[in-house]
């Protein structure tokens, strides 16, 4: 068997597959974080709280409304994201402009707030979505035993990423909207609707944490706390990757993924530090992150 | 002149004495302090629950001990040292606190029991679960009442082995409860001819274990122990269900694992886990009652540290009104003195340690086929006689022991 620093290869693999599974959570995180950021220049201290939202939505629609998984998958992120809407419309509107402390402490705010209700409602220990039928069992990949759940959160992800990096990148829309962050007092003297933009921006990077939570759901337990859990290191890859760069969010949250990965083999203790070690280096190295474009 | 003297005397005699026995019970209330974990990680095994279970206990006494009212205050110790600390410290400085219960997080106990042997007040123990509290940490003011990682590991491992389980791989949570388990869990495996193959220690706490458990799977062992608590069991498990870890052979054994955790993560994912337990709602008629009461109030079933806090409640009160004192070495020696018998403990004993001794259970989780009902989860496979499940005082390091 060959061996890479005392691990097989075979094992090798499998880590940096799983590695691979949890970028693309990072990734799908991440580039809500830095959509919102790119257009609005908030700080969305509320994602993980969305992505929990998220994983309430398809685990009460389950148990209440009777909605599958599929639907969810769909439905969640519609109703999390007009919540978004909602919360730009009536709270982050008013204080557009401003410096970036008040969009951080207000959206801080409102994720302490919603993660304290839902502990009152839902208790800390929270609950068990079902694995849906048509995802159950796995492959034996001969390196690894691969859920077939876990396959699909890939391709779901990264479908979802890449998605929107075309529309932001290589559409008409796309190209609006970067103007509206590139100068947006020019982009409404075309005629533009540039709080509309905003507007449905929020919305749909909300939207995009609460897919990831309702992705999520089957795998992990389905907590109040378990955003705020993964908020700080989706915002070390967001900084490493450069605050804004939609291309950096998704190629860093892959990175971390495999990186985290990796330090799990050799040295598990350190797991949840590396990442943060890395955005030390990176921000003494390249201050606006890897993909960031220096101001 | 000498008879108005000798009547003096004896009136002033009589006086002290008649105010000496007032003054037994300090402040004329017997006042209680409830301090958990009332909102993170550990809520749903303490939490407000826990503070219920006080007040079922108090209410039963009809709030009074021969007319001295009881008097509870409560407050959230935040999982962190020096608040819990802090918060004892004020109570028993500024509103002369008797009694501490609840206290979960064996970091939060250790150092607010420091404070309760300054105060030379009582602690009542019964969310934490470091075998250190009454071992190198052990006091005459503090009982350890539900219990301890010694008695998880030792009933859970134990069981596990005699049933064929030699070769282990420990996942510990990377802090003191962990690595305490670990231990633990290594000494009774290696004295019962198996052998440890490898462990791993996860940041704490985590929420991805897909890693460490394909670590685990790989090393071929027969027997995955989680040396961790609360999410992180939780996680593990879930994940271990999606890896298919059982289908392949190998077992899992749970150490720190509460009812709550596994209403959680539902039968489909935990069944045939083993675990050990200080106490479950389904496992007699008296405890079927008292948690049928509990349920009513608070709408979901105790944990084995729901019933742990109103038992010791109740031996303490007991205490206080057998011998008509709140001292803490008065009602230390009482309580000591009496077997503990009520829904939580048959003959418990506490021994000079402060270590609450009483019968363990291995249970195992029920398959959904055989659960009856939302809370009907466990099987008891064996209750573990007291003196087998916890640590024996021969090999205590319990100043309190050696020094005798």
């Amino acid at each position: 068997m060959t061996l890479v620093f005392g691990v097989p290869l075979s094992v090798l693999f499998g880590q940096l597959l799983l590695g691979l599974i949890n970028g693309s959570f990072y990734a799908l995180l991440s580039l809500g974080l830095a959509i919102i950021f790119g257009l609005l220049r908030i700080i969305n201290f509320a994602h993980g709280a969305q992505y929990m939202l998220g994983a309430f939505a398809a685990f009460l629609g389950l148990n209440y409304l009777g909605i599958n998984y599929w639907a969810a998958l769909l439905l969640s992120p519609l109703l999390i994201g007009l919540l978004g809407i909602g919360i730009e419309r009536g709270l982050l509107r008013r204080i557009a402009g401003e410096d970036h402390l008040y969009g951080l402490l207000l959206t801080f705010g409102l994720a302490l707030i919603v993660e304290g209700s839902f502990v009152k409602l839902f208790g800390v220990s929270g609950s068990s979505y079902p694995m849906p039928e048509l995802l159950k069992g796995g492959h034996n990949l001969g390196f690894m035993f691969l859920p077939t759940y876990r396959a699909w959160v890939i391709v779901a992800a990264l479908t979802v990423c890449f998605a929107t990096w075309y529309m932001i990148e290589r559409t008409r829309l796309g190209s609006y909207l970067r103007a509206g962050t590139e100068n947006p007092k020019l982009m409404q003297a075309f005629g533009i609707n540039v709080p509309l933009l905003v507007t449905l921006t929020y919305g749909y990077g909300v939207a995009l944490a609460a897919f990831a939570g309702v992705l999520a759901a089957p795998i992990y337990a389905v907590t109040p706390g378990m955003g705020s859990n993964l908020l700080i290191v989706v915002f070390a890859v967001v900084v490493i990757g450069g605050m804004g760069s939609i291309m950096g969010a998704i190629v860093t949250g892959l990175a971390m993924g495999l990186i985290e990965g990796l330090t799990k083999v050799f040295y598990p203790e350190a797991a949840n530090t590396v990442i943060f070690v890395i955005m030390v280096l990176v921000l003494l190295m390249r201050p606006a992150g890897l993909f960031g474009k220096e101001a | 002149m000498k008879m108005l003297k000798k009547t003096a005397a004896a009136v002033l005699v009589s006086s002290m004495i008649a105010s000496a026995a007032q003054a037994e019970i300090s402040n004329d209330e017997i006042r209680i302090g409830y301090l958990a974990d009332m909102s993170g990680t550990y809520r749903d095994l303490s939490g407000p629950g826990g503070l219920e279970a006080l007040n079922m206990a108090i209410e039963d006494f009809g709030g009074t001990v021969d007319g001295k009212k009881i008097v509870t205050f409560n407050a959230d110790d935040l999982n962190k040292p020096d608040v819990g600390a802090n918060t004892v410290r004020q109570w028993i400085d500024e509103r002369n606190v008797d009694m501490v219960t609840g206290l979960v997080a064996s970091s939060v106990v250790l150092a607010a029991a420091k404070v309760v042997e300054q105060g030379g007040k009582l602690a009542l123990i019964s969310g934490a679960a470091a075998s250190s509290i009454t071992n190198e940490f052990c006091s005459p003011n503090h009982i350890h009442w539900t219990y301890d990682t010694f008695a998880l590991a030792n009933g859970t491992a134990n069981a596990v082995l005699k049933d064929g389980g030699k070769s282990w791989f420990i996942l510990t949570a990377d802090y003191a409860f962990g690595h305490a388990m670990e231990a633990d869990i290594k000494k009774v495996v290696e004295a019962e001819g198996g052998s440890v193959v490898g462990t791993v220690r996860h940041p704490f706490p985590s929420s991805d274990f897909s890693s460490y458990i394909l670590q685990a799977q790989g090393s071929g062992a027969d027997v995955i122990a989680l040396a961790n608590a609360g999410a992180d069991t939780v996680n593990s498990l879930k994940t271990a269900s999606e890896f298919g870890v059982t289908q392949s052979g190998q077992r899992l054994a749970g150490m720190v694992v509460f009812l709550n955790d596994i209403h959680a993560m539902g039968l489909d994912v935990t069944q045939g886990l083993m675990l050990t337990t200080g106490w479950y709602w389904d496992m007699d008629e008296e405890a079927r009652a008292w948690a049928k009461r509990y349920e009513e109030r608070v709408g979901s079933m105790p944990t084995m540290v729901h019933a742990g806090i109103y038992s010791a409640a109740t031996h303490y009160l007991n205490a206080v009104k057998e011998t008509g004192s709140d001292d803490t070495a008065t009602v230390r020696a009482q309580m000591a003195k009496t077997p503990v018998n009520d829904m939580f403990a048959k003959n418990g004993k506490i021994r000079e340690d402060g270590r609450m001794v009483h019968d363990m259970y291995l249970v195992q989780v029920k398959t959904p086929a055989e659960s009856k009902g939302e809370w009907d989860l466990y099987k008891v496979i064996r209750t573990i006689p007291g003196d087998e499940a916890f640590r024996p005082l021969s090999e205590s390091q319990c100043k309190l022991v050696t020094q005798n």
